[in-house]
């Protein structure tokens, strides 16, 4: 199907008719082309997720790749990394190129498989990291993510084997020894009071200065995923302005939601790094628009109602995050940002860390015809039975946010419209 | 009321409407025939996921008391590993038709959560180390109930205990002075905030307190790095034979149990005449048969 695109607004404030023909863009109307009205909508280039976990293989009752790239096909998504703590764990050239094959097979959305560091994420041993890479995969970006790597050493000779190809060590930046092992939330007046062992946010902060250092002395790249306090946010900009390779990501729910929601010891706001204060809080959103935080990930992490029915030490930390990720952005960050810089952080600035070619591209003739059309003034108070993720683990049930998203394409194929 | 999770659940005047009766449960204690039938027909069910002789044993003998059945359900282990979940395991109880679950727990704030599941009444028995809300309501009622004006100090594990969060909550409540004593690893975080004063220095503060209370410190914390020998807590943090000699003659000494003779209370703190931890015990049962009778009785 052959499409017109027309009255958008570009970021950059340019009103324009965007023409679709065999999934690019092109420069002029094809034929046969059905006319999408975008008059008063934004184009933005289709969000890319740096940060997924779709759950399969193992947990298909929690999300499926089906389920969770229609998710991210209703946020604005044409591209998610999948994270590789699935069961089995994604460690080898095969298993990435399974979840690749799933990717391809549902079709709502580029499905890019992010291979572990270590083999099984046990921290021990190297996965075979260049095999993976050599795959059909082509797997780029690697992360244990839901374990930190402790192992200073490991996490060196990681730098060091992906340095040639380019890769990405992207890293959960938590020491896990700095935390009790019923750590379950933010350190502060708060765990105190709720007798609810915390993280101290300087837990965060040491391994991702630790991390800046091992990137500088091998000339790699570190990712740090998720960050979420203002001493690690330092520790980032600290690092950039020395010329290291480091880059940061944040997830929508550290920047909007805070630790006091845990009063109530609903475990639907239980999640690992930790929802924090008001103070982390702005130092991470200062970050985003400044640019020392690279990119917006969502760190969507569904979870089924037998892992979170429990008490709040013994419940599986995550929480959804696609279909409200470019919501929350307008709300916290949106006017600093503008459309140039929300494109920039949850699309172009991903695509191009995880090295995610046809994604994050400008909307000009002869790209792939990946974008989503926003609507800039609506709002909603979000429903979490009204999603396409199977599970209902949603932080944001019952806030009034924008409600952006009215059509995504992928490759040229409307995945979402409403 | 209908649930005690949380000595924020009570008002002033709830607590010492408690602590009152109490005082005629306490009566009753020392009959020959010790039944009453206030809560005839009722039925509650002790649910406990951690090992307690204690408080299990005070709340069953309360509940018999008032002629409840009770029923003692031991769900050791987490219900994670057995596959079921803590809200599936308490809505089968719940859906059996009984009025009250008296529950202890390891983890923070399971009791808060499973009173959003039931239609029972939910008693906090302790839940992992944020409260224990009849522990500090008998530690009130064997203080004397009136503490308003005395001073307290509370000495040990802090940052673990669920019993010290539900002691400066009613001790506050009641206007007893405060005073928290702990080395700095084992401080909750955020505690300045709390409605006490902090020190690290007990020696300080003993000549003052009318309240020596002495919290369980367990050896396992020093695998943690909490403390470095049990000779070096109890040098900073015991009530020693030295200390005990600094405490007023009118003070008392308080220790919920079960005690660490020897690491943070020497045996002649314990068996001083000053010391009022049998009369915790004895007093357990009187506080939580009024706490199931305001909860319970006349709730039909």
């Amino acid at each position: 199907m052959n499409h017109i695109i027309s009255g958008a607004m570009l970021p950059d404030g340019t009103i324009t008719d965007l023409f679709v023909a065999d999934g690019v863009l092109v420069d002029e109307a094809p034929s046969g082309a059905q006319t999408i009205d975008a008059q008063g909508l934004v184009v933005l280039p289709g969000l890319v997720d740096m940060h997924t976990h779709l759950r399969e293989p193992g947990r298909e009752d929690a999300e499926t790749v089906e389920s969770g790239t229609l998710a991210a096909a209703r946020g604005g998504f044409t591209a998610v990394c999948a994270m590789a703590n699935t069961q089995p764990v994604t460690d080898t050239a095969e298993k990435a190129e399974h979840i690749l094959d799933l990717g391809e097979q549902a079709g709502h959305a580029q499905v890019v498989p992010i291979g572990a560091i270590s083999e099984g994420l046990k921290g021990e041993r190297l996965a075979e990291l260049a095999l993976m890479h050599r795959s059909r995969a082509n797997v780029r970006m690697f992360s244990d993510d839901g374990m930190c790597l402790m192992d200073a050493q490991l996490m060196r000779r990681a730098l060091e084997w992906v340095k040639p190809f380019g890769g990405l060590i992207a890293q959960h930046s938590q020491d896990s020894q700095l935390a009790g092992p019923g750590a379950c939330c933010h350190e502060s007046e708060i765990s105190g009071r709720l007798g609810l062992g915390g993280w101290p946010p300087v837990a965060e902060a040491v391994i991702v200065a630790r991390d800046v250092m091992l990137a500088e002395a091998t000339g790699s790249r570190v990712h740090v995923c998720h960050i979420s306090t203002a001493e690690g946010v330092d520790v980032v900009r600290w690092a950039k302005r020395r010329g290291i390779q480091v880059t940061a990501e944040v997830t929508p729910h550290h920047l909007l939601l805070g630790t006091e929601l845990l009063e109530g010891y609903d475990t639907t706001f239980k999640v690992n790094p930790p929802l924090r204060t008001s103070e982390h809080r702005e130092a991470i959103r200062e970050a985003l628009i400044d640019g020392t935080i690279d990119v917006v990930g969502t760190d969507h992490a569904p979870h089924a109602p037998q892992d979170k029915d429990h008490a709040f030490v013994d419940a599986r930390p995550g929480m959804l995050g696609l279909e409200q990720a470019l919501a929350v952005v307008m709300e916290v960050a949106g006017e600093e940002l503008g459309w140039g810089g929300i494109a920039d952080r949850m699309s172009v600035a991903p695509a191009r860390i995880a090295g995610i070619a046809g994604q994050g591209r400008p909307l000009a003739p002869g790209e792939p015809a990946n974008l989503v059309l926003v609507d800039p003034s609506a709002r909603a108070v979000v429903d979490k039975r009204e999603s396409a993720s199977l599970s209902r683990n949603n932080p944001y049930d019952g806030l009034d946010l924008p409600d952006p998203v009215r059509l995504t394409m992928y490759r040229g194929r409307i995945t979402h419209q409403r | 009321m209908k649930h005690l999770t949380s000595i924020n659940d009570l008002s002033r005047d709830d607590a010492l409407s408690i602590l009152e009766m109490a005082r005629e449960m306490h009566d009753v204690q020392r009959r020959p025939v010790k039944k009453l039938p206030a809560l005839r027909g009722r039925t509650v069910v002790n649910l406990f996921f951690e090992d307690s002789t204690r408080t299990r044993s005070s709340f069953e003998i309360a509940a018999k008391w008032l002629s409840a059945d009770a029923i003692n359900v031991s769900a050791k282990g987490s219900s994670v590993s057995k596959g079921e979940s803590l809200r599936d395991t308490v809505r089968t109880l719940d859906s059996m038709g009984i009025d009250a679950i008296v529950m202890r727990h390891p983890g923070s704030g399971a009791a808060q959560q499973v009173r959003g599941w039931v239609d029972a009444s939910v008693v906090n028995a302790g839940d992992g180390t944020h409260e224990h809300p009849t522990q500090a309501l008998l530690d009130a009622y064997t203080m004397g109930i009136d503490v308003e004006g005395k001073v307290v100090s509370i000495t040990g594990d802090l940052a673990h205990s669920r019993v010290v969060r539900s002691n400066v909550l009613l001790l506050q409540k009641l206007g007893a002075r405060v005073v928290l004593v702990a080395p700095h690893t084992l401080l909750p975080a955020g505690v300045d905030a709390w409605p006490a004063e902090v020190t690290t220095d007990f020696d300080a503060v003993l000549p003052d307190v009318d309240v020596c209370m002495m919290l369980r410190v367990q050896r396992e914390r020093m695998a943690g790095g909490y403390f470095p020998s049990e000779r070096e807590y109890t040098a900073l943090y015991g009530l020693t034979a030295r200390r005990l000699a600094k405490l007023k003659p009118t003070a008392v000494i308080a220790h919920p149990g079960p005690m660490n003779r020897g690491l943070e209370i020497s045996s002649a703190a314990a068996d001083d005449h000053r010391s009022i931890v049998l009369d915790q015990v004895s007093g357990g049962v009187a506080v939580r048969m009024s706490v199931l009778y305001h909860l319970l009785a006349g709730n039909e």
